[in-house]
């Protein structure tokens, strides 16, 4: 029993990284129409594995569990690999704005099948709003030379503050305009239920992204500035006051509906794989034509060196705030997507301590590879809760504790034999950047360097 | 030559720079004229102050008093990355590539701040990304080709041997496409072959690419062989000023580099 369990599970990661291999391969193809076929089969194929054939299901409710689990995380480290590996700003906060995509999102959509408007126009007028606020006084600061950021920090807040509170102002005045179409849960209006439901929670999910981004630029605005070592202290700071924040939600913070320490319940479970898969597919993307790209360029690059990349003309604080703010609205959009799959939020999920779990695979996969944290996002989430925590139980109810003792071991022999990560800098397919053709050495151009005459005939 | 230089308006000027670090004056008063076209040397022994001088035109420092004008504008107080943009490329001592990008990314990263496509080009791959994109990478193949680097374009900048790091540098540097080159000991670590190398290669880039070069060099057959303007500093302030030949003879001079005793023997 135990044997065929572990011989099982092991075949069902390798079956799954051999769909990841053939995902990132198909979607890598040069030719759109077999890109597009693959990209539909490869949703066809786990699609079929999801349904119930009369009682018989590929994919059992707890791997189906494990799945999303490892979608969402995939699109969170990606976001922490942006800023950790790709960029090099060491983050622990990234699991903060996991819990606040979450949060946003859940909001969003509780409020919205509960008869309240409110949370989803709020939400959407307040981040358009801020967003213009933010463009806005960035193009006036700009200019102006010497602006200490903390300085430019306050004009950012009040600008986003005036705008949210204007938000919720008109969010208000619109919500008698829509609230009738809701309905109550148990009588769903027009606009709470079918269609119109599916179009709120895409919104819900792209708005719970930017709000988590627009937060993680003015966290990012000053902190940013400080250096590596210290700008990780104050991200798992900011991770741990927004942890306390949902522990006091319902006291502290004006939303009895998230019910504070207990847990929100309730939530709409609206993430079926066409979501998982359709976020996932866009955080990838996003983040691959984002890195293969000159602004992707500049994010290694002050990885690299700093100084030389200052050198080089480029904007260093700009481009890690950037990169920030990108990284965390995948976070943001992970967040929403695993609140709509588990339909309950308890900020137990969001400690700092488990925020630490995405920081391992970053690393596991190896740091700067995409590839290496889509393998390994999947790799962990079915290794260590799919395998070993079920072998373990099977052995004692207190067993499974061990897992904690045994992969903090993978862990560390896999940085003795392997410090480049699982797969090192290797990409998959779609991933691969792009070669550039060596041009063939011009016959008849002698070298400047070693050829004196060169010079007479440049000159 | 007093003259002359009074009549064309200089390329860069500093006026009077000083910079402490707390207590300590890295550089003190410096002043430094530059017209277009000028291959001009900065010496000194070390902890003279030349590399801070390096760091306050390219704006990695900020002075503490004085000005720096490039081409007529004021430049002190503008940030690293604007000074660039406006002209000014550089290299340094301790090579600074980017070890773990390819020799044509770390080429290409130049074109930064010059490329014509947005983010939102690139995240949709829209023509304008990919014409962009060919362009920048074309040209950057050209600075390759000038620098005999197209074999390894593919080839991690942290693998190559010294020599083809300090090219790929200067090649990474002038596609920034400056006005002015600061080259910040560009010989350090070389044999007398590479040496030689190195020197034709600095007259040919300046006939090439039209342009102004300032360098600071310990090796005295650079500097005397190819540098037309000397500046030497000893610490922090300029002790002489001339052409190669003045420098060699003046008694100041041999008296930083050898001590008191040498001087009176020379």
């Amino acid at each position: 029993m135990e044997v065929g369990f572990l011989l099982g599970s092991l075949l069902k990661i390798a079956l799954l990284l051999g769909y990841l291999y053939g995902l990132l391969w198909v979607m890598g193809h040069p030719k759109l129409w077999v890109k597009a076929l693959g990209v539909l089969a490869a949703f066809a194929i786990i699609q079929v594995a999801l349904t119930d054939f009369n009682g018989f299901k590929l994919l059992n409710a707890f791997d189906q569990g494990l799945l999303f689990q490892a979608a969402t995380m995939t699109m969170v480290a990606l976001g922490l690999n942006l800023i950790y590996g790709f960029n090099g700003q060491f983050s622990l906060g990234q699991w903060g704005f996991y819990g606040i995509g979450a949060y946003c999102a859940a909001d969003i959509t509780y409020r919205w099948v509960n008869g309240d408007a409110r949370g989803f126009l709020v939400v959407g007028i307040g981040i358009i709003l801020a967003g213009l606020a933010i463009w806005g006084i960035g193009a006036f600061l700009k200019r102006y030379r010497g602006i200490p950021v903390l300085s430019s920090f306050t004009f950012y807040i009040l600008g986003v503050v005036a705008a949210g509170f204007l938000a919720v102002k008109l969010g208000a005045l619109l919500n008698p305009l829509i609230a009738p179409l809701l309905g109550t849960p148990a009588n769903p209006g027009p606009l709470a239920s079918g269609l119109a439901l599916q179009v709120v929670f895409f919104f819900a999910v792209i708005f719970a992204g930017a709000f988590t981004a627009e937060i993680s630029f003015l966290f990012g605005l000053p902190v940013l500035s400080l250096g590596s070592d210290y700008f990780g202290i104050a991200t798992l700071g900011f991770a741990i006051v927004i942890n306390t924040l949902m522990v006091n939600s319902d006291t502290i913070l004006p939303f009895p509906e998230m019910k504070g320490g207990r847990g929100m319940i309730g939530i709409p479970k609206l993430t079926n794989w066409f979501w998982a898969f359709f976020f996932l597919l866009v955080v990838i993307i996003l983040m691959r034509n984002l890195i293969h790209s000159s602004t992707g360029r500049a994010i290694m690059s002050v990885r690299e060196d700093e100084t030389a990349s200052r050198a080089m003309g480029i904007n260093v604080a700009e481009n890690k705030l950037l990169t920030f703010v990108v990284g965390c609205f995948f976070a943001g959009i992970g967040g929403a997507v695993y609140a709509h799959y588990i339909g309950f939020l308890s900020p137990g999920t969001f400690d700092f301590l488990v925020g630490f779990n995405p920081l391992i695979i970053v690393v596991f996969g190896g740091l700067g590879s995409m590839t290496g944290t889509i393998a390994a996002s999947f790799g962990w989430v079915f290794f260590l809760e799919g395998l070993l925590r079920v072998l373990l139980s099977q052995m004692g109810t207190e067993a499974p504790t061990w897992r904690y003792v045994l992969y903090p071991i993978t862990l560390l022999l896999l940085i003795l034999i392997r410090p480049q990560g699982l797969l090192g800098n290797v990409e998959w397919g779609f991933l691969k950047s792009v070669k550039v053709a060596s041009r063939q050495k011009e016959a008849g151009t002698p070298p400047p360097g070693d050829a004196p005459q060169s010079i007479q005939e440049g000159a | 030559m007093m003259e002359n230089i009074l009549q064309t308006s200089p390329i860069l000027q500093l006026q009077g720079v000083t910079k402490f670090f707390g207590g300590l004056c890295a550089v003190k008063s410096f002043d430094l004229k530059l017209n277009k076209g000028d291959l001009a040397g900065l010496i000194g022994p070390n902890g003279a102050g030349k590399t801070t001088a390096f760091n306050l035109i390219t704006g990695l420092y900020q002075p503490t008093k004085g000005e720096i004008h490039f081409n007529g504008e004021q430049i002190s107080g503008m940030d690293p990355h604007e000074i660039t943009r406006m002209g000014i490329a550089r290299t340094f001592q301790n090579i600074r590539l980017f070890p773990n990008l390819t020799v044509l990314d770390n080429v290409r990263i130049a074109y930064h701040a010059h490329i014509d496509y947005s983010m939102a080009d690139s995240i949709f791959r829209s023509p304008r990304f990919s014409r962009g994109e060919k362009e920048l990478t074309e040209k950057a193949q050209d600075f390759l080709s000038i620098f005999q680097l197209e074999g390894i374009q593919d080839e991690l900048a942290k693998n190559l041997p010294y020599g083809e790091q300090r090219r790929v540098e200067i090649a990474r540097a002038l596609a920034c496409d400056p006005k002015l080159l600061l080259l910040d000991e560009p010989a350090a670590g070389m044999n007398p072959r590479e040496i030689i190398n190195l020197m034709e290669l600095i007259g040919f880039i300046r006939e090439r690419f039209n342009l102004t070069i300032l360098l600071i060099e310990h090796q005295m057959r650079v500097v005397m062989g190819i540098c037309e303007h000397i500046t030497v500093m000893d610490f922090g302030e300029v002790i002489a000023r001339g052409n190669p030949n003045e420098i060699q003879n003046n008694p100041q001079v041999v008296e930083a580099y050898l001590g008191k005793g040498a001087a009176n023997a020379a």
